[in-house]
């Protein structure tokens, strides 16, 4: 046990390391972010002001349209480096590598959603302040859920020719149902009269999916993977 | 299974055939009157899609855990068949649903969950088509993922209130309505079994032409 | 194979008849007295009321459509892989 966990740590050690060094990813991922922010609600927005209760939805669209090219790219620097084979042929457990490569991607997913909430709390006078635990929760949740599939998925496409096209034609089929949850919760905390008990509803599906699509992914990981 | 294929589609084509006149024989439904006849076919497409997602998962588990090479076939067959099925379901539903209920669609859970499995079909077959070598591998693993997604439709309608009839629905229907909804149910099962094995079979037949071919050049 | 190529040959046949009969009589089907919602097509006031007849006609007539259409679709695949399996064999002998 121990084992997986330093092989999972060092793993996403060594891509910090190369991140911090350039910070490309971070940087143009969450300026992707802010851009389909701001697209979206321009594409919204009438007489000056934007509809009530679309902050949720805008959220979460950018996370996940954020989060969609983010683990294409640490795939894609893999790729791009050789890297991946080296990666594949080490004497460690393949679902470790897993785990090492989907706490890299949350952990750049978690610095996006630091600058993109309070982007959108400001745009759409949202009160992200109101329940900071639940809310947090529920991004957290919503997240893993997205990255567990993400990472299993931009891993599996990281040989295949239209992997660019493929990896939202996979993902957000099987995502959506953790996007729905991330908007539905994130609404209830962010309407006029919150809902909590919604909220927390919420939040226990999403870990309940989480659970489940974290041990499919650890699973599934390394037959997929071996070529 | 092989040996039934052609009864089956011969019988299936039979029972199909005669389906007009066994649905026409129903009585009206006091509500939604002659649109809920659609229901007869609305029925059994919805529960072989959901059948063959599952079918669909349980060869993607064998070929990718199990290491059997067969199991490839008969995953993609009921890929293509629940896209089949599939089809029928999301078209025939919202015909009855614009007369039943005013509106083509809604976004409740059963009706979104159905139209997101369609879609992991689609990827599916996409990624199978497009994915090049190994793509099957990598499929079969998408698969498990798209097949959790089956019992959550199904729940879902008795979990959240919505316009969609629940599934208690049927084991209390009248006989007069019984009778043709599972006359109907087991002329589309015999087809589906009857198209899941033809597919299976192509796909077989592929794999020799292939394995011929790679002897050939190796010869 | 011959069992493959039977089993077409069968399926041709129910396929033609089928076409053949089942879509006159889908179209056709007799009747009894409509309830009270169902209006004939002429008396329908513009824009209120939706024929019922329709949908289900076409919710009908896609299901066939599409039915024959993969079945069909099956059937020259098998063709297909059939034609290229024989000669393949021929080429080897």
């Amino acid at each position: 046990m121990g084992a997986f966990f330093r092989v999972a740590w060092h793993v996403m050690r060594k891509d910090m390391t190369v991140e911090i060094r350039s910070r490309e990813i971070l940087f143009t991922t969450v300026l992707f972010a802010v851009s389909v922010v701001l697209i979206f609600s321009f594409a919204i927005v009438r007489e000056g002001r934007a509809p009530d209760d679309v902050a949720a939805g805008i959220l979460w669209v950018a996370i996940s349209f954020a989060g969609t090219l983010a683990m294409g790219r640490t795939f894609e620097r893999e790729r791009y480096n050789d890297t991946l084979r080296a990666l594949i042929l080490a004497p460690a457990d393949r679902p470790a590598i897993y785990m090492g490569k989907l706490l890299g991607l949350l952990l750049l997913m978690a610095l996006v959603e630091i600058i993109l909430l309070p982007l959108v709390g400001l745009l759409f006078s949202a009160p992200i302040f109101a329940y900071p635990i639940m809310l947090s929760m529920l991004l957290a949740a919503g997240t893993l859920g997205f990255a567990a599939v993400g990472t299993l998925f931009a891993a599996m496409l990281v040989r295949v020719r239209s992997r660019d096209t493929l990896l939202p034609v996979l993902l957000y089929p099987i995502t959506i149902p953790v996007m729905i949850a991330g908007v539905r919760g994130t609404a209830a905390l962010f309407q006029a009269a919150p809902d909590e008990p919604m909220a927390r509803f919420w939040i226990g599906l999403l870990v309940f999916w989480d659970a489940i699509f974290v041990t499919l992914a650890l699973w599934t990981f390394e037959p997929v993977m071996t070529e | 299974m092989r040996k039934l294929t052609t009864p089956f589609i011969a019988l299936s084509a039979a029972m199909l055939l005669a389906a007009p006149w066994i649905i026409n024989a129903a009585p009206y439904e006091s509500t939604m009157g002659l649109v809920q006849k659609v229901f007869y076919f609305h029925f059994p497409s919805a529960i072989l899609f959901l059948v063959s997602s599952v079918i669909c998962g349980i060869h993607s588990f064998r070929f990718l855990f199990l290491k059997r090479q067969s199991a490839d076939a008969w995953a993609l067959s009921a890929a293509e068949l629940g896209l089949l099925f599939g089809a029928l379901t999301l078209v025939t539903g919202p015909l009855w649903a614009r007369k039943a209920w005013g509106v083509w669609w809604v976004w409740d859970p059963r009706l979104t969950s159905s139209l997101l499995l369609f879609l992991i079909f689609a990827a599916y077959l996409m990624l199978r088509q497009y994915g090049g070598p190994g793509s099957d591998r990598l499929a079969a693993g998408m698969a498990l993922f798209g097949m959790l997604n089956v019992p959550f439709i199904y729940v879902s309608v008795n979990v959240w209130r919505t316009l969609h009839p629940m599934t208690s629905v049927v084991p209390t229907l009248p006989t007069d309505m019984g009778i043709p909804l599972w006359f109907c149910f087991t002329a589309f099962t015999m087809l589906f079994i009857a198209l899941l094995t033809l597919r299976a079979t192509l796909e077989h037949q592929r794999a020799r032409v292939e394995a011929l071919y790679l002897a050939e050049d190796e010869g | 194979m011959k069992r493959v190529m039977r089993v077409m040959r069968v399926m041709r046949v129910w396929i033609l008849l089928a076409t053949l009969l089942g879509a006159p009589t889908v179209a056709v089907a007799d009747q009894p007295q409509p309830p009270k919602e169902f209006v004939p097509v002429d008396e329908v006031p513009p824009g209120e009321q939706i024929p019922a007849i329709n949908l289900v006609a076409a919710a009908y007539g896609f299901v066939w459509v599409a039915v024959l259409g993969y079945v069909w679709s099956i059937a020259k695949r098998l063709k297909q892989v059939e034609t290229e399996l024989a000669d393949l064999e021929t080429r080897r002998k």
